[in-house]
């Protein structure tokens, strides 16, 4: 039933190894990798096999093939093997090459060490990682990296946690805890002889944020196993003395390599639209075969039966007749004729793009200082479509913004608190950045780094050894601060973090906090504080504990006391009636309200830096003498002093801060915000959150349950136990839309009326905060009483449980969760803009690109945020669509299409198709010819703008009504799309880009961009503070988004004009060869000769010319990049794909027929009636044509830099020379052409000079025309 | 970088995209170095093409051009040439009635004699051709039907022919020597020269028959086999002549043993294939007199005594004989000159018209003449 849905995993020490036959792992793979493609013996047949996958390839062989048919051939068959063999061997070697590289690394990679349990030592022993096994026992120290997938089973650390850093494999640098499988928790020591459970888990798979199975003790208990238990193969562990772990998945079964796939590879325009010209130029070589042959055929024909002399019998002495002949030689002129395919072109343009992707890593204004981070070109093959965009979709946050939230104000329980010293504090910040930064330009930046090394070396640098952290700040000022105060924090600026806190609430809080203390010591029930109080007090609760933000500090791994009993969260109903039992609740408020309150945990904790902190550390000590109780009596999170409490003291002076690594920058900021008002966040455990008051210390919340955010939900939800009320409670925080319909004021009137004030007053300062560009979150709180929370933990352990659906389940749990909640309040945090946004959008937009932005805020954010970076423009129009049904949808999109149509479409000359189309529609304004709506009429751009939200988008993008909203969405100038979802954002791309046949860019940076960086053309990822699934999912990396100006209309356009030039100069350089071959055949009964040597007919394009196109491709520069970035209207150039048009290609086709004409017919007249021979008369018609190319490309050429000229003289002079050579080496050699001393002859003559500087003029001078 | 940490390098080329170890001495900034090639900063030459530039470019080509083309028609005018084609189509023609009879097979030689009139006196050295029509020695299986290494003088290749020689390679089991169709096609008219003096006496001209084949070809590519040995027929003795001749190739020239053989001029000439179907061949060299008061072939009558062995009737092939005296340039070609002249001239029109252009429209437009 499970065999062939999950592994098991049974522990190898249970089994003899060396036997290993009854091994149930041993079908498992081992930890060995093998990254490589190819073995010594399977190289050759397995590479060619895979590059004969080209078709190029493929014909190509075949024409070689061709030559060693006797009847057709051509060229010496071996001779003709020559390009290909060329050809693909270049591409074997870098092949292997890069096998050896990746062989190498594997090899590196398997002799790393590990410490791995043995049986008959009964201990661990040091082992190859690529000897490791599934079902072997490892043990891990701090800082060392997992060798494969890691079930967890023991850990130093006291809580049972692992934290490691998954930096390697999603970039994100905070540190994530893993948990001991829960039956292993309560072992002190774990000893792999004891074990002997089995594992059931799933089959290898790649995603990396799921595992489920179960472990089967021998009691036959079930424990269920999440991603929480599994240690991923690649992560580093941190902060965590030991952990020894049984291994699940081994070497290319992880899901680190799972998740290993190579670049992408994708076809860019040019090269779909160069493939039809490909084929163009299969057809010219057909009909110049056909040609010579039917030519052929009549020439045998017009002999009859006299056979001249020089038509030779066919090597049996048979004759042949005239069609047979000409059947052979159609195949004969396809191998002459072949270089009209050019072959190398393919493997010019990759070596072109390869430096063009080489030159974009280089420069210098798309790196980023700060993060010391480049773009980065993930997709190689596509840098020309940089050139030819014509749409891009944007996410908001994190892209056109930093990402970076501040705390800008709230409102709690219908008080707006507006937090004007806050805002002062950041206008000042940002006037620092200015001063600042024009002190660092003066300075440099050397200084910088001298400071954050002495800030560095002055602590216990444990975490010296992650890969550094990637943080974006505002400015080089700021990051300078950032760097020195918190190296290797998520998320915290000092702008983030200094947040000053507004008078009035703070002294709200104090108010309610020593209320509560007051109330607490006497033992009088909470409900006598006033509602409003309250409310402030369970915010601020709200914001610090309704996140999954870790606490660290700075100085010292968590050196946690150890807690001499472990609590979990509640995992069991029986768990649950044991802890919640009524006699435990009425056991006495006096121990209840000891019990909450901790004591100093750690040394980490911040005591020097606020004065309130100091009362309720000599509270707790106190407390602590009032309690002489032994040990084993409290029931829960009660930890006992530290002995060094002075030494705590002392070192917290010197490190007051605490550090927050939050998963998300909201939960970041609010954390921060919450402790500007002392209620600070200071220690979070798997099933408890400790906070600590002024006034009241610290208290320890049950935590209960963590519903975590989801982009569907929209909200989180933790549900604790509070520790004044013992009531379960359940916090939620989430974007507005979703929680204010889900909160249901109280039923009694007096609260309810309250409420409902409340929440229409919050409702205005949210509109408020929006229109502000704040994004707002609302917070909320629940009650439940015990038989709800029952209930409903019923169902909760079930769906926790379940293997299969777990994740719906859970979901629906949350939901069910989720619902008649009280309002606390709302947050408005700030997310800053990128520096140079409305200037990058303002360029990019005067470049004809249309930008849309698809966002995931709500409306008016998004709308304000439009505002900020000039995406939108006060002065224009804004059709907003929001409706709420199909049909509304449908009305509206037809509205304001009529709107448009009206107000903009009045042509001053009626189309009369139009009019008569439209003739049963009436217009309230007849002056004004309506043009039809689809795609018939061209449309132009207006002034407008469009936004749409989530709902209306899923009506919008159904089949029906697609093509109404494109037809608004392309008309308007900008288009905004809020609240949608990540595959809406995929939809929209899509559907633009298959419907109105553009080329489109997604950029973006998180993870609900991902889906449509992949749809669209290019995806380019902001490397950003959301973790790396963006860049990882793009085609191109950017650290910030202003770098897109200089990528799209520097890079892109050069790219796109370099290689656009380069590929219509290959046809033209090969049909211009290749006629001059075919001219010939008027002059030879159309029998297949040729006059120019095999060597330089097959050389030619391979060597001789192929040097001056690959430096006029890789450097050349038709407009600077100067003038390119103040005049973006250039980049419509390549968006009209104005550099390769289909004319193009038969112009340059045309150009290369009148320039082999004049190449041939001068040496012709020259030459004619003379005692020329063949190959001597064919070497000057080499000589000119090589000449004549490369003159052409110099015409071609715009810029000359000492490279051009390099590569074109060395090309002559590598034809003189290839030529001397071959032609005095062999008197006897190189039949048919037999060359001996020809150039050398020809040198000699001055007709040949005279020859070369003619013809060449001769052929060029219509392009100066 | 990713999950693909291990090998994303390999991925990614030299990208240095690519997070590095993690170890602390890693830490190196990733700046790009700021030098003019990879900030693709080179200094570069823009060669804009104005007015300025182009105008005198044109104008330099046209006076150099000019002066070039004439100087070529001049000496190609100079040059002297005299051609009689003998084929004998027309009934008048004293060939008639040998290329009337004449075939491959024939074994008798038919003779005719063509007479005529030189208006000119030859100065110097005169080259005397034979000129076939229509002769496609450029056909490609025609081309390649020879063994050069067989004609460089290599016994094996002597005995053992290549491929590319059939069906010219043996005939009775013997090979051939020399292979090949070329070789096979030997053309065998016998041209003699005669000077038919106002006096009535019948001067012969003394053609000279070595110096005409190229020397590389001579004593680099075409080696008889054995080397020095005098006794050729001995070395040819296993081999066969070729199906056309008549004699065997060690009997090309039996009265100068450095002109017999492989190495007989007439027949380098011949295996040096033309390039297009109407060509010449270099047949006799008239030399110079010595007194250098006379002129070499004075005008007056002549007659050319042909011994007609090569039929060209059937591919209605013509074949002339042809006397040129030869410049600097080779022979009489006016093609070049006007060629030059056109170019030159061409330039220099385009030249004055976009002067004109540009004066009146210049001021208005200063793009209006930048050309292409």
């Amino acid at each position: 039933r499970w065999e062939d849905k999950t592994r098991i995993v049974h522990a190898n020490i249970l089994y003899d190894l060396t036997k290993g036959g009854d091994n149930p792992n041993r079908h498992y793979a081992n930890n060995k990798i093998k990254t490589t493609k190819y073995t010594l013996l399977s190289f050759l047949p397995k590479n060619l096999f895979e590059q004969f996958h080209r078709f190029a390839n493929v014909y190509f062989v075949f024409i070689a093939l061709l030559n060693f048919v006797p009847v057709v051939n051509a060229f010496q068959p071996e001779l003709a093997l020559a390009p290909v063999v060329f050809i693909l061997s270049v591409t074997a070697i870098k092949d292997l090459w890069e096998d050896y590289r990746r062989h190498r690394s594997d090899k590196e990679i398997n002799h790393l060490d590990c410490l791995v349990y043995c049986r008959s030592e009964k201990r661990y022993v040091e082992k190859y990682w690529k000897e490791v096994r599934v079902g072997d026992f490892i043990r891990l120290r701090c800082n060392e990296i997992l060798p494969a997938d890691v079930l967890l089973l023991s850990s130093s650390d006291p809580d049972r946690l692992c934290h490691i850093e998954t930096a390697t494999l999603d970039g994100e640098t905070n540190l994530k805890q893993r948990q001991v499988v829960r039956s292993f928790i309560d072992l002190v020591s774990f000893d792999p002889l004891k074990y002997n459970s089995v594992i059931e888990c799933e089959k290898p798979n790649n995603d990396l944020n799921r595992f489920r199975g179960y472990i089967i003790h021998r009691s036959g208990k079930r424990d269920g196993l999440y991603k929480d238990n599994l240690l991923l193969r690649g992560c580093t562990i941190r902060n965590t003395e030991e952990a020894v772990g049984i291994i699940i998945y081994a070497g290319h079964e992880t899901k680190a390599m799972l998740n290993n796939n190579g670049p992408r590879y994708k076809r860019s325009k040019l090269e779909r639209q160069m493939n039809v010209d490909v084929f163009w130029c299969v057809i010219i070589l057909l009909v110049m075969c056909l040609f010579s042959a039917i030519g052929h055929g009549l020439w045998m024909f017009q002999y009859g039966d006299k056979r001249p002399v020089f038509d030779v019998l066919s090597p049996e002495g048979t004759e042949l007749s005239p069609v047979v002949s000409a059947i052979y030689l159609f195949l004969t002129m396809i191998i002459v004729l072949q270089v009209l395919i050019p072959i190398s072109l393919f493997v010019s343009i990759e070596i072109v793009k390869i430096c063009q992707v080489y030159f974009i890593h280089q420069d210098m204004e798309l790196y980023d200082e700060e993060t010391d981070s480049h773009l980065q070109c993930r997709a190689l093959n596509i840098t020309e479509d940089l050139g030819q965009m014509q749409y891009i979709f944007s996410d908001k946050t994190g892209t056109l913004t930093e990402n970076k939230m501040v705390f800008r104000r709230c409102t709690v329980a219908g008080v707006e608190y507006s937090h004007d010293a806050n805002a002062r504090r950041l206008a000042m910040y940002q006037e620092m950045d200015s001063e600042e930064e024009e002190c660092t330009s003066h300075g440099g930046t050397l200084p910088r780094r001298d400071s954050v090394t002495s800030h560095q070396s002055g602590k216990v640098v444990l975490r010296s050894q992650s890969t550094k952290s990637h943080r974006r700040t505002g400015s080089r000022a700021e990051a300078k601060r950032a760097s020195i105060l918190s190296k290797h924090t998520a998320f915290s600026s000092p702008m983030e973090k200094d947040i000053t806190p507004d008078p009035q609430l703070m002294d709200k809080v104090n108010e309610c906090s020593s209320q509560m203390e007051f109330m607490r010591f006497h033992s009088q029930s909470l409900n006598q504080i006033p509602p409003d109080l309250c409310d402030v007090f369970d915010f601020f609760i709200a914001l610090t504990i309704c996140n999954t933000v870790v606490v660290s500090s700075p100085n010292q791994p968590r050196q946690k006391v150890r807690r001499y009993e472990l609590k979990s969260p509640v995992k069991t109903i029986e768990d649950f009636i044991k802890r919640f039992t009524p006699s435990r609740l009425t056991s006495g408020s006096n121990n209840s309200s000891s019990s909450s309150l901790a004591t100093n945990r750690s040394s980490s904790h911040k005591v020097g830096c606020s004065m309130l902190s100091s009362p309720s550390a000599e509270s707790t000590l106190t407390k602590l003498k009032e309690e002489k109780r032994p040990e084993h009596d409290l029931q829960h999170a009660f930890s006992p002093v530290p002995p060094n409490f002075d030494k705590t003291k002392a070192l917290a002076q010197d490190e007051c801060e605490l550090r927050y690594e939050a998963e998300s920058p909201d939960e970041a900021a609010l954390v921060y915000a919450a402790r500007a008002y002392k209620c600070a966040l200071v220690g979070r455990l798997p099933d408890q959150v400790t906070v600590e008051l002024p006034h009241l210390g610290k208290l320890s919340f049950e935590l209960l349950h963590t519903l975590g955010f989801d982009s569907t939900r929209k909200r989180m939800s933790v549900v604790v136990k509070h520790p004044l009320t013992e009531q379960i409670t359940v916090y939620t925080k989430g974007a507005d839309s979703v929680i204010m319909d889900l909160i249901r004021p109280a039923t009694d009137d007096c609260k309810g009326k309250r409420q409902r004030k409340i929440l229409y007053k919050t409702q205005n300062y949210l509109n408020l905060y929006a229109a502000d560009g704040l994004r707002t979150l609302c917070i909320a709180k629940k009650v439940l009483s015990k038989e709800e929370y029952a209930s409903w933990l019923q169902l909760h352990l079930e769906a926790e449980t379940a293997i299969q659906r777990r994740e719906e389940l859970l979901f629906e749990s949350a939901l069910r969760l989720e619902t008649n909640l009280q309002l606390l309040g709302a947050t408005g945090v700030e997310d800053r803009l990128q520096d140079g946004v409305p200037e990058t959008i303002a360029s990019l937009r005067k470049a004809g690109l249309q930008i849309w932005v698809l966002t995931g805020d709500k409306q008016e954010t998004a709308i304000n945020i439009a505002y900020a970076c000039k995406l939108l423009d006060p002065e224009e129009e804004i059709i907003t669509l929001n409706a709420d049904s199909q049909e509304a949808c449908a009305v509206l999109l037809k509205n304001s299409l009529q709107y448009i149509q009206k107000k903009f479409l009045c042509n001053p000359r009626p189309d009369p198709q139009a009019t008569r189309d439209y003739a049963g529609i009436h217009f309230s304004s007849p002056m004004c010819s309506p043009a039809s709506s689809g795609h018939s009429s061209p449309f132009l751009v207006h002034r407008l703008g469009l936004v749409i939200d989530g709902r209306t988008l899923a009506y919008a993008l159904d089949k029906s009504l697609e093509d109404d909203f494109l037809a608004v969405a392309r008309s308007c100038r900008s288009v905004l799309c809020c609240r949608s979802t990540p595959l809406q954002k995929s939809m929209v791309v899509k559907l633009v880009r298959n419907k109105l046949k553009v080329m489109t860019l997604a950029i973006g940076d998180g993870a609900n961009d991902v889906s449509m960086i992949q749809v669209a053309d290019v995806g380019v990822g902001i490397s950003g503070q959301e973790g790396m699934q963006a860049v990882m999912a793009s085609d191109f990396a950017l650290p910030r988004f202003r770098y897109l100006q200089k990528l799209l209309l520097v890079h892109g356009h050069w790219c796109y004009s370099r290689l656009a030039n380069m590929i219509l100069y290959f046809f033209y350089k090969n049909a211009m060869f290749v006629a001059l071959i075919f001219w010939y055949q008027f002059y030879c009964g159309f029998s297949g000769s040729s006059m120019v040597d095999q060597w330089y007919l097959i050389f030619f394009n391979l060597m001789f010319s192929a040097f001056p196109q690959l430096v006029t491709g890789t450097l050349d520069k038709d407009v600077s990049a100067e003038t390119l970035q103040e005049l973006p209207q250039l980049y419509m150039n390549g968006q009209n794909s104005e550099e390769y048009k289909p004319y193009m290609f038969w112009m340059n086709m045309i150009d290369a027929f009148y320039q082999s004409l004049i190449c041939f017919f001068i040496p012709y007249f020259t030459y004619v009636d003379s005692d020329v021979d063949l190959f001597t008369w064919g070497t000057p018609i080499t000589t000119l044509a090589l000449f004549t190319i490369l003159l052409h490309l110099g015409i071609e050429t715009k810029t000359w830099t000492w490279m051009n000229w390099v590569s074109i003289g060395f090309s002559i002079a590598l034809f003189f020379i290839v030529a001397l050579c071959y032609n005095a080496s062999c008197p006897a050699c190189f039949s048919p052409s037999n060359p001996y001393w020809t150039m050398q002859r020809l040198l000699g003559e001055p007709i040949f000079y005279l020859l070369c500087v003619v013809t060449p003029i001769a052929a060029l001078l219509p392009r100066y025309l | 970088m990713m999950a693909s940490s291990y090998n994303a390098k390999d991925e990614d080329g030299h990208l240095p995209g690519s997070v590095g170890s993690g170890g602390p001495g890693a830490v190196k900034s990733k700046k790009p170095d700021n030098t003019a090639f990879k900030q693709q900063r080179l200094p570069a030459w823009q060669p804009i093409l104005t007015a300025g530039t182009v105008l005198p470019a044109f104008f330099m080509i046209g006076l150099i051009f000019i002066p070039i083309g004439i100087g070529l028609l001049v000496t190609s005018n100079n040059i002297k040439e005299f051609e009689i084609d003998y084929t004998g189509v027309d009934m008048s023609s004293p060939c008639f009635s040998c290329s009337q009879n004449y075939s491959w097979n024939s074994t008798s030689a038919c003779t005719c004699s063509v007479p005529f009139t030189l208006d000119q006196p030859f100065e110097s050295n005169v080259f005397m051709y034979y000129g076939l029509s229509n002769f496609y020695q450029n056909h490609r299986r025609y081309v390649k039907s020879r063994d050069d290494s067989q004609l460089n003088g290599d016994k094996s290749s002597l005995l053992n022919p290549s491929k590319e020689c059939e069906p010219y390679r043996t005939s009775d089991k013997k090979s051939i020597a020399p292979c090949g169709a070329i070789a096979n096609s030997l053309f065998n008219d016998t041209l003699e020269l005669f000077y038919n003096h106002p006096n009535g006496s019948k001067i012969t001209i003394h053609l000279e028959k070595t110096g005409i084949a190229w020397w590389t070809d001579k004593h680099v590519k075409f080696r008889n086999p054995g080397g020095n040995n005098n006794n050729l027929s001995s070395v040819f003795r296993d081999t066969s002549k070729p199906v056309n001749w008549h004699k065997p190739v060690y009997e090309l020239d039996p009265s100068d043993p450095d002109n017999n053989g492989f190495v007989n001029e007439d027949f380098i000439v011949w295996m040096r294939t033309a390039a297009l179907p109407t060509f010449r061949k270099l047949y006799r060299i008239i030399q110079k007199k010595k007194d250098n008061m006379t002129p070499t072939l004075p005008p007056g009558n002549y007659s050319l005594e042909v011994t007609y062995n090569y039929p060209v009737r059937s591919f209605d092939g013509r074949k002339r004989m042809i006397l040129s005296t030869i410049s600097w340039m080779g022979g009489k070609n006016p093609f070049l000159g006007i060629a030059y002249i056109t170019v030159g001239s061409v330039c220099f029109f385009l030249g004055v018209v976009l002067l004109i252009i540009h004066h009146k429209y210049g001021n208005r437009n200063n793009s209006a003449d930048i050309p292409n």
